[in-house]
């Protein structure tokens, strides 16, 4: 151990500079202990006691800064000081947070900086959600829950605490909204226009929105409910006041309601707003009845395609038209299956697509399979393998629980397309592909590999799978609608045009499957 | 709905953005303004406090609550602490006797006590001739025959170790506005203190000055020259660059400046008046003490109002941190452990030399200076981590866990901002800030004293304790 002692005089530092460069030059490496301070008659007597005290030292006087290095044998302690000496030169401050920066922990914090603030979207974790909504609503700010696993009582009360303050309180389950013409969390991006949407269910009311884009229309306002507001308990409290809403919008021509089955009684109860609302109201619930809305004085559609038709129909073009499904492509798919493939299975993304699809197969077939069915004889769960015609939606709380939307992360999709291509009974397998806000940035891309894996262990094993995709996008969409239709068609992939389009491809595919 | 909805269609989207990052991107390439918050689970996660915290935000509650907390920080704010006296603990602390020792924080037994405390109750018990040397005190102490009693339950603050005994010379503090007063006793100054921990003779034979001639002089002192009000002088040293914790030069110059005259007037010889001012000269942390006293008064002020939730006092016994709650009336302590602190130490010390958390001197934060003004004390910044910004940063953060601002105290820097007061156990539950103290370390030890300073934090559990007991009294 040697020691170099330096006393540098006339140089102050106050004391807690002096604490932090002490501090630092004690981690210098090669450094076993090192002192720096004022030549006070304190820090003398700590010198003293530490046995450090030379002559030099004890001279010091309360304006001389003394420096103590202490280092093993044979360190270069001509370097050592001047590493120490540096520290007494101040760097300027690091750019770290800078001053203008201001965040903000809480909504209340953020509500009550930023009076303009009129609307809060709540993503956390479901155990939490519900009390950032609240915390939103009272301070008078319209929500947007994107939110999954928020038990529904929660739901029934923030609803009504949104409602007696005229504050929307959209979603959860159903992460879909376009307010003045900006999406908000999962959204395609459409052109503005006249149509008003209030829909308690997230991909069909993208897809009503798409297909309204498609047939040269726009979007006012697209208000999502959440996917539990037209159950008995919530009792359709956000559907309703969305419709007023847009029945008070100037902006808004026509409006249409899309839903997966509504509780019966609260079917009634939205139904009856229909009359009062002074503007056509076009109702798509899927698996609805024609006579239910018609006798309300509303709209009936059939799918989701004739929702927007009609709609645009209704409001904005009414020569709006769409193109058949072709009896001829099902024919062609048909002759390449063996008789043993007969089954059609369906891997969705999207809820309300895999409803739909899966309500068109059953006006052919009893047998159809989910994790979304009514009928809890039918019913699967994330674990069951597939049945007879089977249809899995993997945004589902079942398959999300603890992991993101299948939107984002297409892991568990994947990975069940490789394993339906392994069942010989197996015909055809739908996919759709969600483009837009909030979803993952090439949803065909990280598809293909398992695609190309699929055909090649049916095609080992002698057989046509059939995969039939869905791309759920605009051409104003990152990454565009046609680019990712494209790169489906050079995989061989048959491409619909839309969810109805998907649904009916479905049906006459095991209709014909069946009677083969 | 109409009108709301209407006023929606017709306005800039403005978003508040809670959760997914993701959605700034895409709200902010739309056109949308957005707010992302820094947010984390409230209540740490746990479901059992962000019940509490429920519990305490119901709307009828927080009504209640809200009333209940504007009513204590009135009280702090209004409060006028003045310095109106000088005397022995023994003949002005309540409940003192000869054979009472005080200390700092929560309530603590002598075998569980720090090695700083202990060294500082034996060092004590030796002042006080209650015991022949330090071994001989050490027995006494363990013997039940002394009385060991927090400081805050006598009115009091210590500021480190706490120890206060019969004979030390005490602060009298007044606040004029809700009559109630305050003590505590006087800076011994130095690092090798008994408040530190230290003890030998020369601690002993300080003590013994300030006794027989600091303390009587500053007695007669105040006879003569009558009431300092001190929330004036705090307001001028934190805009003079003090916090009026860790740093105290301004404040300790204005406290002189305004005890000197009424000094010279008394009948000491000039060699005694002039020990006195060599003594405050000696270092910075004359004044240290005084801003506890006033900050102890005002926060009993606030203290015992019906479902508030405001914090009035958080302290350190070097073992345990312990937290009052307006709204839990009396000496109901929520405690958890202490905490290390961390920051810079003087030459010759190493982290694991350090004590815990201890001391009464977190009044300063609870009050709203100390490390809750730290953006009006760039000149130890090093405490923090080195810059500016990070010191505006943390008065910043604390406005988030607090009711209101100090108009009375304001930071010049912050466009004379008050300092933020007013610890809401609501909020700091809601952000996941925790207070932040500005502190010295004592050596983990007996018998060495000050060895650095810097800054720490209350441990969370004593907050979540308190949401669940102010939980049980407003259900």
């Amino acid at each position: 151990m040697s020691i170099t002692a330096v006393v540098k005089k006339n140089t102050y530092f106050d004391s807690v500079s002096l604490m932090s460069i002490s501090t630092r030059a004690n981690q210098l490496p090669g450094v076993e202990q090192a002192f720096v301070a004022m030549g006070t008659e304190m820090n003398k007597g700590v010198l003293s006691n530490l046995g450090l005290l030379t002559a030099d030292l004890g001279a010091a006087g309360t304006g001389d800064l003394m420096i103590v290095v202490e280092a093993g044998e044979g360190a270069d302690h001509a370097a050592l000081l001047s590493e120490v000496e540096e520290l007494l030169v101040q760097k300027a401050p690091s750019a770290r947070g800078g001053a203008d920066t201001v965040t903000y922990r809480t909504v209340d914090s953020a509500a009550r900086a930023i009076p303009e603030a009129n609307l809060a979207i709540v993503a956390v974790n479901g155990a939490y959600a519900g009390r950032e909504a609240r915390k939103a609503l009272e301070n008078g700010l319209h929500v947007m829950v994107f939110s999954d696993n928020v038990p529904i009582e929660e739901e029934v009360r923030l609803k009504q605490l949104a409602h007696s303050k005229g504050l929307f309180m959209m979603g959860p389950d159903c992460g879909t909204a376009i307010i003045n013409n900006v999406a908000l969390c999962f959204g395609n991006a459409v052109r503005p226009g006249t149509v008003g949407v209030v829909a308690a269910s997230g991909t069909g009311a993208q897809e009503v929105s798409v297909r309204i884009h498609a047939l040269g229309a726009g979007i006012s306002q697209l208000i999502g409910t959440g996917g539990r507001d037209l159950s008995e308990q919530v009792g359709g409290i956000m559907m309703i006041d969305g419709i007023r809403a847009l029945a008070d919008d100037p902006g808004t021509s026509v409006i249409v309601l899309v839903s997966k089955p509504p509780a019966p009684a609260v079917q009634d109860k939205v139904l009856a707003e229909i009359a009062g609302a002074g503007k056509p109201v076009v109702v798509y619930f899927v698996g609805g009845s024609e006579e239910t809305v018609t006798a309300a004085g509303g709209h009936f559609a059939a799918s989701t395609q004739d929702a927007a038709l009609q709609a645009v129909r209704l409001g904005v073009d009414a020569h709006a038209a769409v193109d058949e499904l072709a009896a001829k492509q099902v024919d062609e798919v048909c002759a390449r299956l063996s008789p043993e493939q007969r089954y059609v299975r369906g891997l969705f993304c999207g809820g309300t697509l895999c409803d739909e699809s899966m309500y068109a197969l059953l006006e052919v077939s009893d047998n159809v399979w989910s994790n979304i069915q009514k009928d809890p004889g039918r019913r699967l769960t994330a674990g069951s393998s597939s049945v007879g015609h089977t249809f899995l939606d993997f945004g589902d709380d079942d398959f999300t629980n603890g992991r993101p939307h299948p939107m984002i992360d297409p892991s568990l999709r994947l990975a069940r397309l490789v394993e339906e291509a392994e069942d010989p009974q197996v015909a055809v397998i739908l996919m759709d592909f969600v483009l837009g806000f909030g979803a993952h940035e090439d949803p065909v891309g990280v598809t293909l590999p398992a695609i190309a894996q699929a055909r090649k262990i049916a095609s080992d094993a002698g057989r046509h799978l059939e995969i039939v995709g869905y791309v759920l996008g605009t051409d104003l969409d990152t990454p565009a609608l046609a680019e990712q239709v494209a790169a489906l068609e050079a995989a061989g992939v048959t491409v619909t045009r839309s969810s109805t389009e998907t649904g009916h491809f479905a049906r006459e595919t095991a209709r014909k499957a069946h009677r083969a | 709905m109409s009108t709301q909805a209407t006023s929606l269609f017709t306005s800039d989207l403005s978003v508040v953005n809670v959760g997914l990052a993701m959605f700034d991107r895409d709200l902010t390439a739309q056109g949308a303004q957005v707010t992302t918050l820094d947010w984390t689970p409230p209540g740490g996660g746990s479901p059992e406090v962000l019940a509490a915290l429920d519990a305490l935000e119901d709307p009828r509650v927080a009504e209640r609550t809200d009333a209940a907390n504007a009513e204590a920080v009135d009280r702090i704010v209004g409060a006028r602490p003045m310095l109106v006296g000088f005397g022995r603990a023994i003949d002005v602390v309540p409940g003192m006797t000869p054979t009472t020792i005080l200390h700092a924080g929560p309530p603590i037994t002598w075998d569980r006590m720090a090695g700083a405390m202990k060294g500082a109750v034996t060092g004590a018990l030796v002042f006080e001739g209650l015991a022949r040397d330090l071994d001989d005190a050490e027995r006494l102490a363990a013997s039940g025959e002394i009385t060991f009693s927090p400081c805050h339950e006598h009115d009091c603050v210590g500021s480190m170790a706490g120890v206060t005994s019969a004979s030390m010379y005490m602060h009298i503090v007044r606040n004029e506005t809700h009559g109630n007063t305050a003590f505590t006793n006087l800076s011994e100054q130095m690092a090798k203190i008994l408040r530190m921990g230290a003890n030998d003779e020369s601690v002993i034979e300080r003590l013994v000055w300030m006794r027989d001639v600091l303390g009587p002089m500053l007695k007669e002192a105040m006879e003569i020259g009558g009431p300092v009000d001190l929330r004036l002088l705090l307001s001028q040293a934190l805009h003079m660059g003090d916090e009026c914790h860790n740093r105290n030069i301004a404040g300790t110059l204005l406290l002189t400046q305004a005890l000197t005259p009424a000094l010279l007037q008394t009948s000491f010889t000039t060699e005694q008046k002039k020990e006195v001012f060599d003594f405050i000269a000696s270092s910075d942390y004359f004044s240290g003490p005084t801003w506890l006293a006033m900050a102890k008064a005002a926060m009993d002020a606030a203290h015992g109002i019906e479902g508030s939730t405001i914090v009035t006092t958080m302290a350190r016994n070097g073992v345990e941190f312990g937290l009052r709650v307006s709204g839990l009336p009396g000496n109901q302590w929520l405690t958890g452990p202490a905490q290390p602190v961390i920051g810079p130490m003087f030459a010759g010390f190493r982290p694991e030399d350090a004590g815990l958390d201890i001391g009464d001197s977190a009044i300063s934060e609870t009050y709203g200076f100390g490390g809750f003004a730290m953006a009006t004390a760039p000149a130890i910044v090093a405490l923090v981590g080195g810059t500016v910004q990070e010191a505006v940063a943390f008065t910043r953060d604390m406005g988030e866990i607090t009711t209101t601002q100090n108009p009375n105290v304001t930071i010049p820097a912050l466009g004379f901002e008050g300092i933020p007061t007013g610890i809401d156990v609501r909020k700091v539950l809601a952000t996941g800030i925790l207070p932040v103290i500005n502190t010295a370390i004592a050596h983990r030890e007996a018998g060495i004293g000050m060895i650095g300073a810097g800054i720490t934090h209350p441990p969370a559990a004593v907050f979540e304790q308190a949401a669940r007991a102010l939980a049980r009294t407003v259900a």
